[in-house]
C-alpha cells in the first residue's frame, strides 16, 4: 500500500512539475533546446518510475507506531526551531538546548541530556570557532 | 615514466606538515566513522565537507582530507563486523561473515590484524591501478564531444539504478528526482528562472552540499529517534582483542586470495555503479567457490575475513577511477567527494589531469601515505577503536546533528539552507523507509547541470537536430552500455541482489 501511494504521490509531483516547466517563460535569446526541454524528459521520467511503482509495489515497509512518528515530527520541529533562533540568541545557548533535546529523545537521563547538550555545544564552540576560526551565529551576548 | 616523475611531484606536494597532519586526522576520523554503525563512508564524508570547505582548506588539502576518511572508512567497518557481527558500514557487511566465527572461536585479533592487512593490500594495489588506469581513460575521455558526455551521464545512471536498490523503477524516480532539483535556479544558458516560484533564495539553485548533508547525515538520525535506538551496540558485551598480530603462516595461507581479490574489487569499483558494497560481495563469493574446498568459510575462515576487506578496499580505489578521470562517480561515496571538487569550482573530468595535475597527483601521493598510516593505527591501536564502539548512540547522534548544523551554517550562515537541510533530511528518512536509493538523488543533484548543459550543447550545435545525441560510434557504444546496465540487473540481477540485501535494512538506502 505504501508503495503504491508514494507512486501516486510521485505521479502528481511528476505532473506539477511538468506543468511548471511549461510555464518557464522564455527568453527571447534561446538556443535551440530552450529551458524547458531537460525538465520535460525528467518530468516523463518520474512519471513513469512512479507509474511502475504504483503499479507493482515492493513488499510493505515496516512503519513505526504512530508515538515514533510523533517523536520524528516532534525533532523536526525542534530543528526547525533551532534554525530559526540560532540568529537570535546565538549558537552556544540554541545548540545545547537542541543537542540537549536529541539526547534527551534517544533515551539518556535527564542529567546526562544535559551535560551531553552543554558539553556538544561548548565542544563544537571551542573546536570549530576558537581554534578553527569558523564564525558561527553571534547572538546578543556575544556567543 | 613520465607517470613516475608526476608522481614524484605528487609526493612533493603531498609531504607538507599541513598536508600530513590532514591525512593522519582524516584516517583517524575515517576510521572511527566507518567502526561506528550508523555512520559509514559517505555520510562521514557528507558531514565533514562543509567544515573542510569553511576552513577554506586549498582543493588539494581538502581532497586529502575528505580520501584519507573515505579509506580509513573502509577500514574501519569491519571493526564492529568482527567483534559484534554488526557491520560498521554497508561494505563491511561481508566481513561479518567469517569475521565473527572467528572472534568467537577467541582469534578476535587475528581476524582484526589479518583483515587489516588484506585492507592494506587491496588498498595498495588499488592506488597502483588508479595510478595506471585513470590516464588511459583520460584518453578516452578527451575524445568525448558533449553527445557523448550526456550519454557518459545517462550510463552513470542507469548502471548505478542496477546494483544500488532492488528496484530499478525507485532508482530510476531518485535519478529524476535528484535531476530535478538541480533545474532550480536561474537556468545558466538563458538566464530565465525555473522553479523558484518567486523565492529569491532559490535563484541561485539548491546547494548540493546541503541536500547532501540532510540527505545522508540528518536522515541517520531520524533513523535512530524512530527506533529510539540509544544505546550502544558493544553494551554488555566483551571486546576482547587478544594478540595483535597474525602468525605469519595465516598471513602466507590468505595471500594468493588478497591478491586475486584486490583485482576483482578493483575492477568493480571502476565500474560505474557498483560501488565498495558489490566489490566485497562478489570478491567473497568468488572465493567462496574458488578455495573453499571444506566447506570452512561461514565459520571462521581467514581466507573468508581476508576476501572481502581486500575487496572493499580495493573497489573503494577503483571507484576514484572514474570519479577522476570522468568527473561521473561509480558510488555513494565518490559522489560525495566530487561534490568536494565541485564546491571548490574545480571540474573534474579528463582536463583534471592537464590543468590540475598538482590536484591529482598530490591526492594519489597521500593516499599512499594514508594507507600506510591507516596500516600503522589499525594493527598495533585497533584496541583505541574498539573503546569508539563503546560510545552510546544516545550521545553520538546529537553530535552529529550539531555538526552538520554547523557545517552548512558555516557555509552560508543563512537558516533558510538550515531549514532546507531539514526538509532534506525528513525526505532521506522517508524514501529510505521505502527503500528508494539515496545515491542517485545526490548524483542527479551533482550532475543535473552539466548534463543538461552537454545536452544543449550538443544539439545546439547541430542546429536543434537531436539524432546527434546517437550520432558517433562512441556514444552508441556508450548508450548501449547504459541499456545492457539498465536491463540485465532485471534479468539476473534480482537473484545476486536478493542475497546482497539480505543482510540489512534501510542501510541499503545509503549504500556504497
Amino acid at each position: 500500500m505504501s508503495d503504491r501511494i508514494f507512486g501516486v504521490v510521485g505521479l502528481l509531483l511528476a505532473i506539477g512539475f511538468a506543468f511548471s516547466a511549461l510555464a518557464i517563460e522564455e527568453s527571447f535569446l534561446s538556443d535551440a533546446v530552450g529551458p524547458k526541454a531537460f525538465p520535460m524528459i525528467i518530468a516523463a521520467i518520474l512519471g513513469l518510475s512512479s507509474i511502475v511503482i504504483a503499479v507493482r509495489p515492493d513488499a510493505e515497509p515496516e512503519w513505526p507506531a504512530l508515538g515514533r512518528l510523533v517523536e520524528v515530527g516532534a525533532a523536526v520541529v525542534v530543528m526547525i526551531f533551532y534554525a530559526e533562533l540560532l540568529p537570535v540568541v546565538g549558537f552556544v545557548i540554541a545548540t545545547a538546548f537542541a543537542a540537549a533535546y536529541l539526547a534527551w529523545r534517544l533515551g539518556s537521563g535527564p542529567i546526562e541530556s544535559v551535560i551531553v547538550g552543554i558539553g556538544t555545544s561548548l565542544g563544537i564552540y571551542v573546536i570549530f570557532h576558537l581554534v578553527l576560526g569558523l564564525s558561527l551565529a553571534r547572538g546578543p551576548l556575544g556567543f | 615514466m613520465e607517470t613516475f616523475s608526476s608522481l614524484a611531484d605528487g609526493f612533493a606536494i603531498a609531504l607538507t606538515w599541513q598536508n600530513l597532519l590532514l591525512a593522519l586526522l582524516g584516517c583517524f576520523l575515517g576510521t572511527i566513522m566507518g567502526a561506528l554503525p550508523g555512520l559509514g563512508p559517505s555520510n562521514g564524508v557528507a558531514i565533514l565537507i562543509p567544515l573542510a570547505f569553511t576552513l577554506g582548506l586549498g582543493a588539494t588539502p581538502s581532497l586529502i582530507l575528505l580520501t584519507s576518511v573515505y579509506y580509513g572508512a573502509m577500514y574501519g567497518g569491519r571493526i564492529s563486523s568482527i567483534l559484534l557481527n554488526i557491520p560498521g558500514d554497508e561494505p563491511a557487511m561481508m566481513t561479518c561473515l567469517d569475521g565473527h566465527p572467528m572472534a568467537k572461536k577467541g582469534l578476535a585479533g587475528e581476524a582484526l590484524s589479518l583483515s587489516g592487512i588484506a585492507s592494506f593490500v587491496g588498498a595498495f594495489l588499488a592506488t597502483w591501478g588508479l595510478i595506471f588506469l585513470a590516464p588511459q581513460l583520460v584518453k578516452i575521455a578527451l575524445l568525448f564531444g558533449p553527445a557523448e558526455y550526456f550519454a557518459l551521464f545517462a550510463l552513470a545512471f542507469m548502471t548505478l539504478g542496477g546494483v544500488s536498490s532492488t528496484n530499478q523503477a525507485k532508482s530510476a524516480f531518485a535519478a529524476a528526482l535528484g535531476l530535478g532539483l538541480a533545474t532550480i535556479g536561474v537556468d545558466t544558458q538563458t538566464g530565465v528562472p525555473r522553479f523558484t516560484f518567486g523565492e529569491v533564495h532559490l535563484y541561485d539553485g539548491l546547494d548540493f552540499l546541503v541536500a547532501i548533508v540532510g540527505l545522508f547525515a540528518l536522515s541517520e538520525v531520524f533513523i535512530f529517534l524512530e527506533r529510539r535506538h540509544g544505546g550502544s551496540d558493544a553494551e554488555g558485551r566483551q571486546l576482547k582483542i587478544g594478540r595483535l598480530y597474525p602468525p605469519m603462516s595465516m598471513v602466507k595461507q590468505c595471500t594468493p586470495t588478497m591478491l586475486r581479490t584486490s583485482f576483482l574489487g578493483f575492477l568493480a569499483g571502476v565500474l560505474p555503479g557498483a560501488g565498495a558494497s558489490l566489490g566485497s560481495f562478489i570478491s567473497y563469493s568468488m572465493e567462496k567457490r574458488l578455495v573453499d574446498k571444506e566447506n570452512t568459510f561461514g565459520t571462521g575462515d581467514p581466507r573468508g575475513v581476508a576476501a572481502p576487506e581486500a575487496g572493499n578496499n580495493a573497489a573503494a580505489g577503483g571507484a576514484l577511477v572514474p570519479m577522476l578521470a570522468l568527473g561521473v562517480p561509480g558510488s555513494g561515496t565518490t559522489a560525495v567527494l566530487l561534490a568536494v571538487l565541485l564546491a571548490l569550482n574545480i571540474t573534474p573530468g579528463p582536463l583534471l589531469f592537464t590543468q590540475n595535475p598538482d590536484v591529482v597527483w598530490g591526492l594519489i601521493a597521500a593516499l599512499f601515505i594514508a594507507n600506510f598510516m591507516l596500516l600503522a593505527m589499525n594493527i598495533p591501536m585497533v584496541g583505541l577503536f574498539t573503546r569508539v564502539l563503546m560510545v552510546p548512540s544516545r550521545i553520538l547522534m546529537p553530535i552529529v546533528a550539531m555538526v552538520s548544523f554547523v557545517g552548512i551554517y558555516g557555509i552560508s550562515g543563512s537558516s533558510f539552507d538550515l531549514v532546507v537541510m531539514i526538509g532534506f533530511g525528513v525526505m532521506g528518512w522517508v524514501l529510505r523507509k521505502l527503500d528508494v536509493p539515496l545515491v542517485p538523488i545526490i548524483l542527479g543533484t551533482l550532475l543535473g547541470n552539466s548534463m543538461e548543459n552537454n545536452l544543449r550543447r550538443a544539439v545546439t550545435i547541430d542546429n536543434g537536430n537531436w539524432w546527434t545525441l546517437v550520432d558517433s560510434p562512441l556514444a552508441i557504444a556508450l548508450w548501449s552500455i547504459a541499456i545492457i546496465g539498465f536491463v540485465l540487473p532485471l534479468i539476473v540481477g534480482a537473484r545476486v541482489k536478493a542475497k546482497m540485501h539480505q543482510r540489512r535494512d534501510e542501510e541499503g538506502a545509503i549504500s556504497d
